[in-house]
């Protein structure tokens, strides 16, 4: 098991120019666990994780990582710890698998250091652990979208942190590959003992794949907790404006949301 | 799917062909670059043996050790021995520069001389020269300043909510064509400058090269050089985005900074010596990605193409028609039709460098 890192947003307030999407947030990312971030369209939950990772400074409150400020923390030593993938990424024209999660090695190296073994090892781990050691030498434009999201998790994985944000890592994906996805996150943390914090927006792929859910709602953390406590009826309503029935889960156990939506009644 | 016992495990197989894949496209980089530089070492040798009067490679090398030779002296020593000099050094200066913006801007059009810098550093040094009579640093300093000038201002008009390559590419393009006007207007007031001086403004010329300008040149680029080397592969990560560029640990906006003023340092003292060589810093970048192969810093190998280029354009601007042309005239005919070619891509695929 790696070394637990607590991360923490505190009083956090968030915004672009004029206008304030997160105010006062209060959120304790569970350690060693998987958290997922739920919420409407724009209430803020990709800004949440874009300032988390550094990505975004926060107008007010902090965002700590054992104890520090993460957004005074030298960047290098930062991306040690802590990962993110953004939403999309871009692929340099005709770059090849191998050489893109290669740049994943880029904190972990100096300005003078060469290529080291380490660096080939975990390339080669996480090629192995995302099942694209086949696409190893492809030019990461020929790929299909799937094979694209698992090539980017490989250079995340690269990075070898204890940490790892993900912004909407199952957006585009067939049903499928989103499954795919998600399981290889899970077995990521299972095995790595790495916290994943992933924004997701299906409720119920959320529900199933992580230990701890966040709803947010009106800048702030409406919910927090185990998935059944969390993806109720209610929380559905209050979040996403939304009337529901939530109902157990025949595979997890855990709670499946069912939209309603005008033309239906609940029987 | 299944779990494995340790993800960070992998098995010497996987590891032997990363290694290999990458040891082979590494052996493919290095022999790119050491062709170019045997071709760079053949082209000066050309270039300072063949004229309208052919100098054995014994001559121009007593020249270069100091000694007198008749006739050598003067051909070799004062004229093809610092115009050969400025044509590898400018053509450096604007590789390094053109990719540096290519590869930051992910955009092959956003190179200096099409979003008007080399543009702005030109009409400076006109002015300097022309209108205000200076020579010198003082021209280099107009030329640095104007050159950073116009990288603000192009920045500045097009930032909204952050920095989009289109709308930069497409006012530097507009300011490209403002400073160009300048350029024309300056011409204009001096009469008694012949064609030759003229067209070094407009698309750039060795004609007439002095040691002072390629020693100007050569500091410059002891200077920069190095510095813009050490932020290499930050500027390699920057292509993935600044998000992703940001969460492997780079600092966007100190990388950005300091390889731009890098880059333009080099393009304006360049310029300032040589004029606005036509498309060179624009095509440097892209000939190195075909030829390189894309996945590593493509500065070394622009550095090397823009040297290349120019050895070549200038020794078949004077030599391969009847009337003498400057290089720029001869890069520009090259580089037209390229730019054409990619306009033509990049709205069928949207391709970046």
């Amino acid at each position: 098991m790696t070394t637990e890192h607590q991360l923490t947003a505190e009083n956090l307030s968030l915004g672009y120019k004029d206008r304030t999407v997160i105010e006062g947030l209060e959120l304790a990312v569970a350690p060693g666990r998987v958290t997922a971030i739920v919420g409407a369209n724009a209430c803020g939950k990709s800004t949440l994780l874009r300032s988390m990772s550094r990505l975004l400074s926060p107008r007010a409150g902090q965002v700590l990582l054992d104890g520090k400020e993460v957004h005074k923390l030298p960047a290098k030593e930062l991306a040690r710890t802590l990962g993110l993938l953004p939403q999309s990424p871009l692929a340099p024209e005709g770059i090849t698998v191998s050489d893109l999660v290669g740049r994943g090695r880029h904190p972990h190296q100096g300005v003078f250091s060469r290529w080291s073994v380490a660096d080939d090892t975990a390339v080669a781990a996480a090629l192995e652990a995302t099942h694209t050691v086949e696409l190893a030498d492809r030019a990461v434009d020929e790929l299909s979208g799937g094979q694209r999201q698992r090539v980017w998790i490989a250079m995340a994985l690269a990075q070898e942190t204890d940490l790892l944000l993900l912004d909407e890592p199952t957006t585009f994906l067939d049903v499928q590959h989103q499954v795919e996805v998600l399981d290889l996150l899970t077995d990521l943390n299972r095995s790595r003992g790495t916290t994943v914090v992933m924004v997701l927006h299906d409720l119920n792929l959320a529900a199933r794949y992580c230990d701890h859910l966040v709803a947010i709602a009106g800048g702030k953390v409406h919910a927090a907790g185990r998935p059944c406590e969390v993806l109720t009826e209610d929380t559905v309503r209050a979040v996403f404006g939304l009337d529901s029935k939530v109902i157990i889960d025949p595979t997890s156990g855990g709670p499946l949301m069912l939209p309603i939506g005008r033309h239906h009644m609940v029987a | 799917m299944s779990t494995p016992a340790d993800l960070r495990q992998a098995s010497p197989a996987t590891v032997a062909a990363v290694t290999r894949g990458r040891t082979r496209r590494n052996r493919r980089r290095r022999i790119v670059i050491g062709i170019l530089v045997v071709l760079i070492g053949a082209m000066v040798a050309v270039s300072l043996m063949v004229g309208r009067t052919f100098y054995p490679p014994g001559d121009v090398l007593k020249v270069i050790l100091g000694q007198d030779v008749q006739g050598a002296t003067f051909t070799v020593g004062r004229l093809r021995l610092p115009r050969t000099c400025l044509a590898v050094l400018a053509g450096a200066s604007f590789g390094l520069g053109g990719v540096t913006f290519q590869t930051m801007l992910r955009n092959p059009l956003a190179s200096p001389d099409i979003i008007g810098i080399s543009t702005g550093a030109s009409a400076a040094a006109a002015v300097a020269i022309i209108t205000l009579g200076l020579s010198g640093s003082a021209v280099s300093v107009f030329a640095i300043t104007a050159g950073l000038g116009v990288a603000l201002m192009v920045y500045l008009l097009a930032y909204q909510d952050g920095v989009s390559g289109i709308r930069l590419i497409l006012i530097g393009i507009g300011i490209a064509a403002m400073m160009n006007s300048i350029v024309s207007y300056v011409l204009s007031t001096a009469g008694q400058w012949d064609l030759q001086e003229a067209l070094r403004w407009l698309t750039g010329s060795l004609n007439g090269v002095r040691w002072e300008e390629t020693v100007t040149v050569l500091i410059t680029m002891i200077v920069l050089v190095p510095v813009l080397f050490l932020g290499s592969r930050d500027l390699t990560v920057l292509q993935l985005g600044d998000d992703t560029a940001s969460a492997l640990g780079v600092r966007v906006d100190r990388t950005r900074l300091l390889v731009v003023v890098c880059a333009v340092g080099l393009i304006a003292f360049a310029t300032s010596a040589t004029g606005p060589i036509a498309f060179l810093a624009f095509l440097a970048g892209p000939i190195a990605a075909r030829l390189a192969g894309p996945g590593h810093s493509l500065l070394l190998p622009s550095a090397l193409v823009g040297a290349l280029l120019v050895l070549l354009a200038d020794f078949a601007g004077q030599y391969a028609f009847g009337t003498r042309f400057p290089v720029g005239v001869v890069t520009g005919v090259l580089g037209a039709p390229y730019l054409i070619y990619l306009i033509v891509r990049a709205n069928r695929a949207g391709g970046s460098l």
